[in-house]
């Protein structure tokens, strides 16, 4: 498990380096790239954490849709950020520090990793799904069927949310009427 | 051990590709380190897959592999058309 320990540091401290590039950079056409490349690596990060639906998520959502949702918001605006003045970058890293700070307190209630006595290891509802998951529901993959059939409803419930969010950002932007610019014209 | 030697390489890899596209004298240099990048992905989850004794997660890899390509093309798309070519679409010759 060292190799896990030490492949873990590594992504982390890559995904440290992607962030402050991220934020030093004013050119957000590179941004764009780099927060695909930054959701590439919280997806190996949770594939390493054994996380794999996460990570699927993460991938088609963060390295995907994302860039190309940021890269057709280019298209309707510019791809260059405005200065800030400096008093307002400093009330930004204030807040940006202390949601931090708070999120790091929060973090500090949860159980460790892989530790034994939490809820999800002791919960009755635990076994019940493990063992008896196979008769009542036959989908080999333990998460799909909580997901799939025992919170069926609450799966119903998040699709009906997306898709409501779907038709209204599609009735808020209409039909794409704007003129396409002229090529070659995105240089660093 | 020898999936383990793999999985170093890949990250020695992965480190250059960063280094890379964060530096990228052009965008041209970042688009192709990202996508390597990618690329790179997909055989860190694959050799894990193998260190840790679970295999199944190969097809993961290959989500991977579709949505890095989907991620390129809709980049180079903008590079060329600077928009994703709605009304383009019309006046542009085919690619082939």
């Amino acid at each position: 498990m060292t190799t896990d320990i030490a492949l873990n540091i590594v992504l982390l401290s890559f995904m440290a380096i992607v962030g402050l590039a991220i934020a030093r950079l004013r050119n957000l056409f590179p941004v764009a790239m780099l927060t695909g490349l930054y959701s590439l690596l919280s997806a190996s990060l949770f594939t390493l954490l054994d996380a794999v639906d996460v990570a699927l998520t993460e991938a088609a959502v963060g390295a995907g849709v994302t860039t190309v949702l940021f890269l057709a918001t280019f298209g309707l605006t510019r791809a260059r950020e405005k200065p800030v003045p400096r008093s307002r970058t400093l009330i930004g890293l204030a807040v940006t520090a202390l949601t931090g700070a708070v999120l790091v307190y929060a973090s500090l209630d949860m159980p460790h990793f892989g530790a034994a006595d939490t809820p999800v290891q002791e919960h009755p509802l635990r076994d019940r799904y493990l063992n008896q998951m196979s008769e009542e529901i036959d989908v080999p993959n333990a998460v799909t069927a909580v997901l799939g059939s025992y919170r069926g409803y609450d799966t119903l419930g998040e699709v009906v949310v997306v898709f409501t969010a779907g038709i209204g950002v599609l009735m808020l932007l209409g039909v794409a009427w704007h003129r396409p610019r002229k090529p070659g014209k995105r240089e660093q | 051990m020898m999936f383990l030697v793999a999985i170093i390489a890949i990250v020695v890899t992965m480190l250059m590709i960063l280094v890379r596209a964060l530096l990228g004298p052009t965008v041209y240099d970042r688009i192709l380190a990202i996508n390597l990048f990618g690329t790179k992905t997909v055989l860190f989850v694959a050799v894990l897959g193998f260190l840790n004794g679970r295999p199944e997660f190969l097809d993961l890899g290959l989500i991977y592999a579709l949505i890095n390509f989907i991620g390129t093309v809709t980049v180079l798309k903008f590079m060329q058309y600077g928009d994703l070519g709605w009304e383009a679409a019309s006046k542009e010759k085919p690619d082939v």
